[in-house]
């Protein structure tokens, strides 16, 4: 299978008055058609700033330094302005990190999705939009007299859903969710989630999620992308990183996660805090907070290496984890 | 970290707080022009105990009145009716010559480490606000307790942190600071609203394990709100779950989550996403849609989401609270 998205060591920064903040460090990473990446990772680490850079919706002091995006074979910055026009939204879509708390109150949510369908499709008329949106609301679960509602007269669970299909209106072939759940109630969420996985495999579609919580990001993708201070520190399919997390932040992450299930197991702490983006430490940017670190790792920058068949790590020392029969690492069962 | 369980020896069967009957009502509009109001039934007739020494979790949907029952135990807000009873202090009686010692004994963390500092003060003002309200030291003397408190959330040396504003700390920081400033009068009670909701994971851990280590040490008791259950089942004794301001099961926190029994507990509980691929969850067993408890029907508060309902459910009234199982407490018609 081709990859529909490729991220080729893609580094972009922010300029600021206080100097560049390196948001996104060589990030790399491909997607194949009907595949669901998750993004993980914790405030600040530079999830979003990957999604807009994929979307191309960067802000005029965001800088790309080197690495190239490419969505079907075709490089998304070497496109003129006009043709990725065509690509935005058709072929990739996004729904925005708290984006329903972004839907225009004084419109009906309806209306507001017409608009968006109009004005990316100008051949599509108003009254082929009215009914792609009643079976856009079908397909999330809204009822189809809602169209004609107001967003204050909906629940979080439904503007969740009304901007789901917003995202949904022009079939794209890959959706990145940004947070897609993380302001509702966990049983919305298990309903959201799971009907956007069932969206997701009836038409083949791809994903990228991005949440802070790994539980869910292990409830829906088929790979997992852990991010730290900018960098990608660890990918690879969702079950092998789970249970046989080899770089020290995942293992930290997984081991720091309070969970139902099993036995109830002592907590760990990484010890700090992440660093400011302005000025991180030299070496792995993670060394600071890691008990494996060695004067190689805060001397030289980790790259991203192969650590199995589809699952790549940035370490000097990764946790070694037997990776049959042995100690299980990840959720406590 | 340590965990509660072992901890349970403790308790004395001595109780800090007690609960009886509590109501918050809000009129809620009915457009500008008629008079008459509606009433939000945010805290419904909720009954409960906290032992001396103990964790209770508090948990539920937003909007379920968790917060709303913090605020009414530490007096920030009133109580339409119902008892409330402290550390022998009947909360509603307390008048302005009692507030201070109350204050001192009592005391609430909140949610967003964000907005509950005040921005213009220094970290050393803000801990050491609940001493001079409290007029407890001279100035020597509290600075000696405020660099004991930092010290004690991990914000050391507290010499490079007392005279910083909260905007120069990190989310972590500050909600230690939040606890610093909790915890500096010796409160035997606390109301933790969501401390760690706001906080990464990597941060998170540290701040529970602090809250733990600090009960162990001063002998605290908290009432602890979170919507996160697995947090809850970490640092809990016993959990409460509410739904739409009425407590529907209360049990310790390895039976609630083992063993729930009401149909919203159950459905909550199955509804947390775990941290493995290889497990697949099966799908929560409820019904759709969410309803706001204005003047609720005279029946289960659960009815028109319950999976399980029988004509009784919609017949008689709410469920009162029984002992289905040892010291497991639930409020349904069929168990
Ligand atoms: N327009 C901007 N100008 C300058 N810095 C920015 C800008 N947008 C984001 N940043 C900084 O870039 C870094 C990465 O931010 P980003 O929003 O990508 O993180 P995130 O992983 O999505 O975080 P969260 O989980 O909080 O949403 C942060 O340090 C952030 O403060
Ligand atoms: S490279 Fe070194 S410091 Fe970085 S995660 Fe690996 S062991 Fe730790
Ligand atoms: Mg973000």
């Amino acid at each position: 299978m081709d990859a529909l998205l490729s991220v080729e060591d893609f580094t972009m920064h922010y300029r600021t008055k206080a100097g560049w903040v390196q948001a996104v460090d060589g990030v790399s990473f491909a997607l194949k058609r009907g595949q669901a990446l998750g993004l993980v990772g914790e405030s600040g680490c530079g999830k979003t700033s990957v999604a807009m850079s994929i979307m191309r919706l960067l802000p005029y002091n965001a800088e790309i330094k080197h690495g190239r995006i490419t969505l079907g074979g075709r490089d998304v910055y070497a496109m003129a302005s006009e043709e990725f026009r065509q690509v935005r939204w058709k072929e990739i879509s996004m729904i925005f990190q708290a984006a329903m708390n972004a839907l225009n109150p004084v419109y009906t949510v309806g209306s507001q999705i017409v608009e968006a369908i109009v004005e990316h499709e100008p051949e599509t008329t108003e009254e082929q939009a009215r009914r792609r949106v009643a079976e856009l609301f079908d397909l999330v679960g809204i009822p189809a007299d809602r169209a004609d509602h107001y967003p204050h007269e909906y629940s979080g669970g439904m503007k969740q859903r009304a901007v789901i299909a917003m995202a949904l209106a022009c079939n794209p072939s890959l959706i990145i969710a940004d947070e897609p759940t993380t302001a509702l109630d966990v049983i919305v969420q298990d309903k959201i989630l799971r009907e956007m996985e069932e969206i997701r495999r009836r038409i083949n579609m791809s994903m990228i999620y991005i949440s802070h919580d790994i539980s869910v990001i292990a409830e829906v993708s088929d790979i997992v992308g852990v991010m730290y201070a900018g960098k990608l520190m660890e990918i690879g399919e969702a079950d092998d990183v789970f249970k046989r997390p080899r770089h020290p932040y995942t293992y930290g992450l997984m081991h720091a996660y309070p969970s139902i299930l099993g036995a109830k197991r002592d907590l760990a702490t990484i010890p700090g805090e992440p660093p400011n983006l302005m000025a991180p430490p030299a070496g792995c940017r993670f060394n600071p907070r890691c008990d494996r670190a060695t004067d190689e790792c805060r001397a030289v920058e980790p790259k991203l290496i192969k650590a199995g068949p589809e699952h790549r790590i940035a370490c000097h020392n990764p946790v070694w984890t037997p990776s049959s029969g042995g100690e299980r690492v990840g959720a406590a069962r | 970290m340590a965990l509660p369980d072992s901890r349970l020896d403790r308790d004395t069967g001595d109780t800090i707080v007690s609960v009886k009957n509590l109501k918050k009502y809000y009129p809620v509009g009915r457009g500008l022009f008629r008079r008459q109001h509606a009433l939000l039934h945010a805290v419904d007739d909720i009954s409960f105990e906290v032992a001396r020494g103990e964790v209770l979790g508090l948990v539920g949907e937003s909007g379920c009145g968790k917060t709303t029952t913090g605020r009414m135990l530490v007096r920030l807000t009133n109580p339409t009716s119902g008892s409330i009873i402290v550390d022998q202090t009947d909360v509603s009686s307390i008048s302005g010559a009692d507030m201070g010692p109350f204050r001192q004994k009592v005391q609430m963390i909140f949610q967003d480490p964000y907005e509950s500092l005040d921005p213009r003060m220094t970290i050393f003002d803000i801990v050491s606000e609940p001493l001079n309200v409290n007029h407890i030291g001279n100035l020597e003397q509290r600075e000696e307790r405020v660099a004991e408190m930092l010290t004690r959330v991990g914000l050391a040396p507290p010499a490079t942190f007392m005279f910083r504003f909260p905007h120069e700390l990190s989310g972590g920081q500050r909600q230690r600071v939040a606890i610093a400033r909790a915890l500096v009068v010796n409160p035997t009670f606390v109301v933790a609203d969501e401390p760690t909701s706001m906080l990464d994971v990597s941060i998170r851990t540290g701040v529970m394990k602090l809250l733990t280590e600090l009960r162990e040490d001063f002998g605290i008791s908290y009432l602890y709100i979170t919507h996160d259950l697995a947090v809850a089942r970490y640092l809990c004794d016993r959990i409460a779950v509410m739904y739409l301001g009425k407590i529907v099961e209360i049990a310790g926190s390895e039976e609630v989550i083992r063993n729930p029994l009401h149909p919203y507990a159950r459905a909550l509980i199955s509804a947390v996403p775990v941290p493995d691929p290889a497990i697949a969850r099966p799908v929560p067993n409820v019904r759709g849609g969410v309803s706001k408890p204005i003047n609720p029907h005279p029946r289960c508060r659960f009815y028109e989401r319950c999976p399980v309902a029988q004509k009784v459910c919609q017949d008689s009234d709410h469920p009162e609270l029984r002992e289905v199982e040892g010291n497991h407490f639930a409020a349904c018609h069929l168990l």
